[in-house]
């Protein structure tokens, strides 16, 4: 669950750290009210987006006027924003955030996430703020720096120090950089956060610090319980994912010509992989999990189809909780329901193996079945390839 | 002998009465492990199928004397199941929830070091000794006993190793899902260990994802240790970068976590990867054949 920038700095302000002075706007009328409520007429306006990169791609505007505050706004809210992260579909702004300018001495980098082989929150500190901390942990490691505050208690004292330090900060700023770090290893606790980063924190002209841009994400686990934060679980996800998430199905659309529909997470990425082996492109990942009913199986065939790109089909079900014959009723139901225009290749084994087998091969539907795993995908591969 | 359950164990079902609860103590106690009852809050003192209800673990463990325990307790209230689990004393639990917050999960890491308890799971299908005892949803019939340990973060892929080696005539000791999620209890190179030890385990299957380095973890104790014949595969080869494919752990991030890397560990430390998850069985028999 990711949230907007002006929804993240709300519960950055709450927990007291600092945040310059900003006001969210979703129509250019509100425009005037937020800059009396600001106190001034120059500012940052920027577009409110799922994504980074927005500078570079014109989301983030200069004003030094009321009416360039307004011809602004007027300008972002309902563009198309197309950055380096969103491909070429981009995506549409919906809100600008009016925010007082910082006059910027040095940027520095802040994250909290977790370390997974370490099972532990990891602080992330480079005074290489402003730019792509992937670029940097790749070119300059040495200008990273990992802190792992133990579980339960408040960041060390000795800790917070030996980060200022590393970031060159002292006396006042160090003191202040050491309350920033604890409020932000609390708030990502607090929030169930996969990521908190302060991209850049900044060393403004009067010697303080300040938060300038944040990425707010949330555990999709704990979606339930931070429902209040304003975030949206469907962020960056295709429409067609979020359809299927209603029907507990797991679907991420991929760019290749093979549709597949497999039960469980890793048996569906292998069931990919062996596409990908016998020369051919999967369209989709689809976990159907381990108790779909046939409503589901139904919904699934339909999202499937309605990817234009698909070309042939292939369901690899390994029965366990969910009997085979199920599996097969789902699908023959599926199929005849909304008729089938590509071929469709089955590949069904475990739990009610025989039954599933029987439904499938009784349905009169001109389904090619497969032995295995490598089998099913070598025949899909080959009908594509024959397509062609 | 196989390891981590036996005849020995005795197990209990935390959320016994809901449907997937039940269900599955059914199919452990078909298996043939001894279910001897199980948990639900305000249920206590009923029967259910013939399974005693209680209240608590701690009530359900000094009335049974059960040493393991099954978790299906919805994932809102998982994390504290487990909690709930290790203060009774119950030396194994797997975890089977599927969903449960992260930071749940490391409040649950950080306390069960403080305890002498073994955590399987969460998001995971359990473990078979194959023709003795059964913990989890994993379908029982494919097992064999026979001389294959099988260790896999997914469900399904454990259950096409199982079947595999099954049809390849060789069988298994005992089949470990260690779940999906990022926070989890046995890593792939604790039950390595377990299996590298275990005298009736004559080859190992090591199943991995994308994300995490838990496999790489593996790769270099199995290096230095593992004379056995191993046999790896990785799932997620074809997968992009950035999205979550199903598993809450199976993502790969800024760290790394792709199938290159993990193939490439696994290959250094001397073990046999499969090139697609239907060869598996394959090459574990090929490898047994090799072996002088």
């Amino acid at each position: 669950m990711k949230l907007h920038e002006y929804q993240a700095k709300a519960l950055l302000r709450q927990a007291g750290l600092p945040v310059p002075r900003g006001e969210v706007v979703f129509t250019a009328e509100e425009v005037p009210a937020a800059l009396v409520k600001m106190g001034t007429n120059s500012g940052v306006a920027k577009a409110q987006a799922y994504t980074g990169g927005r500078g570079k791609a014109g989301g983030i505007k200069l004003y030094k006027s009321a009416d360039e505050a307004l011809t602004y706004s007027k300008q972002l809210i309902g563009m198309t924003l197309v950055t380096k992260q969103t491909g070429p579909d981009g995506v549409k702004i919906e809100a600008v955030l009016l925010e007082e300018a910082s006059v910027i001495k040095r940027e520095l980098y802040v994250a909290v996430t977790l370390d997974r082989a370490r099972a532990n929150i990891v602080l992330i500190l480079s005074p290489e703020g402003g730019m792509d901390i992937e670029e940097v942990a790749d070119k300059t490691p040495e200008r990273i720096k990992k802190l792992y505050p133990a579980w339960g208690r408040n960041i060390d004292a000795s800790m917070a120090a030996e980060g200022a330090k590393f970031l060159g900060l002292e006396g006042e700023q160090a003191k202040s950089f050491a309350d920033i770090l604890e409020k932000l290893y609390r708030l990502y606790q607090a929030k169930d956060c996969s990521l908190l980063e302060i991209n850049p924190l900044v060393v403004n002209d009067k010697g303080g610090l300040s938060l300038l841009d944040c990425k707010f994400d949330i555990d999709d686990n704990a979606a339930y319980r931070q429902k209040d934060t304003g975030g949206d679980e469907n962020a960056g996800k295709d429409p067609s994912e979020v359809e299927a998430a209603k029907y507990g199905l797991s679907y991420i659309k991929l760019d290749g010509d093979i549709g597949c529909m497999v039960n469980g997470a890793g048996l569906a990425m292998a069931t990919m992989d062996t596409i990908a082996h016998f020369g051919a492109t999967p369209a989709n990942f689809l976990d159907v999990g381990g108790s779909a009913s046939e409503e589901a199986v139904t919904k699934a065939f339909e999202i499937i189809t309605s990817d234009k790109n698909v070309k042939a089909i292939l369901v690899n079900i390994f029965g366990g909780i969910m009997p085979c014959d199920r599996i097969a009723r789902g699908v023959v139901g599926a199929v005849k329901s909304t008729g089938l225009k590509v071929p469709l290749v089955v590949r069904l084994e475990g739990t009610n193996v025989k039954e599933g087998k029987e439904v499938i091969e009784t349905s009169g539907l001109a389904l090619t079945s497969a032995t295995d795993l490598e089998d099913g995908a070598r025949k899909v591969a080959e009908l594509v390839k024959g397509m062609k | 002998m196989a390891i981590l359950i036996g005849k020995d164990t005795k197990l209990i079902t935390q959320g016994i009465t809901g449907k997937a609860g039940l269900f599955h103590s059914q199919k452990c106690r078909d298996y043939g492990t001894n279910v001897v009852g199980g948990v639900t809050p305000k249920k206590g003192g009923t029967t259910v199928d013939g399974f005693p209800v209680f209240n608590s673990v701690a009530e359900a463990a000094k009335a049974t004397g059960a040493n393991a325990t099954m978790i299906f307790v919805p994932a809102a209230y998982a994390g504290d199941a487990i909690l709930e689990a290790a203060d009774a004393g119950i030396a194994l639990i797997v975890a089977i929830t599927e969903g449960i917050p992260v930071m749940d999960m490391l409040k649950v890491h950080n306390y069960l070091k403080t305890k002498n308890v073994t955590l399987i799971g969460p998001n995971c299908p359990g473990v078979v000794t194959a023709g003795v005892c059964k913990i989890g949803i994993a379908p029982g019939p494919i097992h064999t006993k026979g001389r294959i340990g099988i260790v896999s973060r997914s469900g399904t892929l454990t259950y096409e190793a199982v079947h595999q080696t099954t049809v390849a005539g060789l069988g298994q000791t005992t089949a470990v899902g260690i779940g999906g999620d990022p926070i989890h209890g046995l890593s792939h190179v604790d039950v390595v260990k377990m299996l590298n030890a275990d005298p009736e385990t004559e080859g190992i299957i090591l199943i991995g994802e994308i994300g995490g380095s838990d496999e790489e973890i593996a790769a270099a104790y199995i290096k230095e240790n593992v004379k056995k014949p191993v046999v790896g595969f990785i799932a997620g080869a074809s997968a992009p970068k950035g999205k979550r494919m199903g598993h809450a752990g199976a993502i790969i991030d800024g760290t790394g976590g792709t199938a290159e890397a993990k193939i490439a560990a696994l290959k250094a430390a001397g073990v046999t990867m499969a090139a697609t998850a239907g060869e598996i069985g394959r090459k574990m028999a090929e490898a047994m054949k090799a072996r002088r």
